[in-house]
């Protein structure tokens, strides 16, 4: 159960792309046709996938406070934390390498429609964002940590084939000229997460969610605001569920 | 400029409109949506942009000729880790309340779209001096963004500029409230950021006609 309610929140509540604004930089930039779209999204998932259960355990027995404990007595008190990103990176940039020779090795069909995407992908900072939203949050075991990968991906991937979809189509549309391309897209985006955030409601459960009108909390700005704003977008989201 | 040649110049202002990072070239969309809610956040992410582009891209500039084109990425990941890392601990020590609002985004600064590309665009083939002006420059044209965003939606959804209420106070209804002025919580979301930018890209390029994309 746990592990099905951490899959649908983050590829719904928690959308890479409409809640946290990860990887927009080639959402944008290859979700012109839908072909490539799929394909840059089947390599998100794969290597989300790969990467945060490999930085979970790395972040679990290398670099949390007290993780060199099983070196012996007196490792315990080291603090890695520091480390984090550049270690995190050095996996995603390793693993990405990795994958891209054994997917050529093993499947070279797969290679080709795949292989132009693999080292745009060591750069895109979903997959570094889903590593450190995992390191973050404290998720508690390798499977949940595998789970959330998969959950991000494919939440990603839904995102990328809904605004390609949507793009092909608009062609055909009479945009204002200054909108048209970059514009018209960010504003399409901006209304697919004002449709995604409906779905914030989806995991409260029970009578709790009927009672207090969820979205409240957060539209309304009133003397605790400070505090609100100090949370970031996910926490804002997560707090819709709340 | 006296200090800087017409072409140095060219560098640095270049990047503010005409070929601005974020509604031009497309680079390093991510953090300037979703730190925007408030004005300070956005300055505090300006500023460690310009920091870690401005120095990344001399460090890259001055290696470029012994990187091995094949490791290329994985050298120039280094070199940005290395800088953000700097730039997390000293946010950790002077203001940890903001590196808490920041939080997973100041990491994210290493795969900014931004600072790959500066670096494969341009540091990889000029001097240090000419990319240390072009990574300001453009964190320049990043920060100008960031800051117009973070302006508007602190502004509009909170009535508050830097955390001082500049319309009022909504609580006691002083100022614009006693006149029936709400905040517009919405700003505060994540999909407004979305649509702020892309009014400004509207704006921008109703303004220059050359930039008009045909889809």
């Amino acid at each position: 159960m746990e592990y099905l309610e951490l899959f649908f929140k983050s590829i719904f509540i928690d959308n890479m792309v409409f809640a946290t604004f990860l990887g927009m930089c080639s959402y944008l930039a290859v979700s012109k046709k839908v072909s490539t779209a799929v394909g840059l999204g089947a390599a998100v998932i794969f290597v989300l996938l790969v990467t945060v259960p490999l930085n979970w355990l790395l972040d679990q027995y290398l670099l949390q406070e007290g993780a060199l404990a099983w070196l012996g007595e007196e490792y315990a008190q080291y603090d890695l934390s520091f480390l984090s990103f550049i270690m995190f990176i050095a996996t995603i940039a390793t693993m990405v390498q990795l994958v891209e020779i054994i997917v050529e090795k093993f499947s070279p069909s797969l290679y080709n429609s795949l292989g132009i995407f693999l080292p745009l992908i060591a750069v895109n900072c979903a997959i570094l964002g889903g590593s450190l939203f995992m390191q973050s949050r404290e998720i508690p075991t390798l499977g949940l940590a595998t789970v959330y990968g998969l959950g991000s991906g494919i939440g990603w991937f839904l995102a990328i084939l809904a605004i390609a979809a949507i793009r092909e189509k608009i062609r055909y549309s009479n945009v204002p000229p200054a909108l048209r391309g970059l514009g018209i897209t960010f504003i399409i985006t901006g209304l697919m997460a004002i449709g995604f955030m409906s779905f914030g409601g989806m995991l409260t459960g029970g009578e709790e969610e009927v009672k207090e009108a969820p979205k409240e909390v957060v539209i309304e700005p009133k003397d605790d605001v400070k505090e609100e704003d100090k949370k970031d977008i996910a926490d804002n989201t997560l707090k819709i569920v709340k | 400029m006296g200090l800087l040649s017409k072409k140095d110049s060219k560098l640095i202002l270049d990047p503010l409109a005409d070929n601005n990072p974020i509604t031009i070239q497309v680079l390093g969309i991510c953090s300037a949506l979703a730190i925007t809610a408030e004005l300070e956040a956005a300055i505090v992410m300006s500023i460690s942009v310009l920091f870690v582009l401005g120095l990344g891209n001399v460090v890259i500039s001055l290696i470029r000729n012994i990187i091995p084109s094949k490791i290329r990425i994985i050298v120039q990941l280094t070199v940005v880790a290395a800088l953000v890392i700097i730039v997390d601990l000293v946010l950790k020590a002077f203001a940890y309340e903001l590196s808490k609002t920041l939080s997973v985004f100041v990491g994210l600064i290493i795969t900014n779209c931004i600072i790959m590309g500066r670096f494969e665009a341009f540091a990889l083939g000029n001097g240090p001096w000419r990319s240390f002006l072009d990574g300001i420059g453009n964190s320049l044209g990043y920060g100008v963004i960031l800051i117009i965003v973070g302006f508007f939606r602190e502004l509009l959804g909170s009535g508050t500029l830097l955390g001082i209420e500049v319309l009022g106070d909504p609580i006691a209804k002083t100022g614009l409230y006693a006149m029936g002025y709400e905040n517009n919580g919405f700003m505060l979301l994540s999909p407004m950021a979305l649509i702020v930018v892309g009014i400004i890209i509207w704006v921008q390029r109703s303004r220059n006609k050359a930039l008009i994309e045909d889809h």
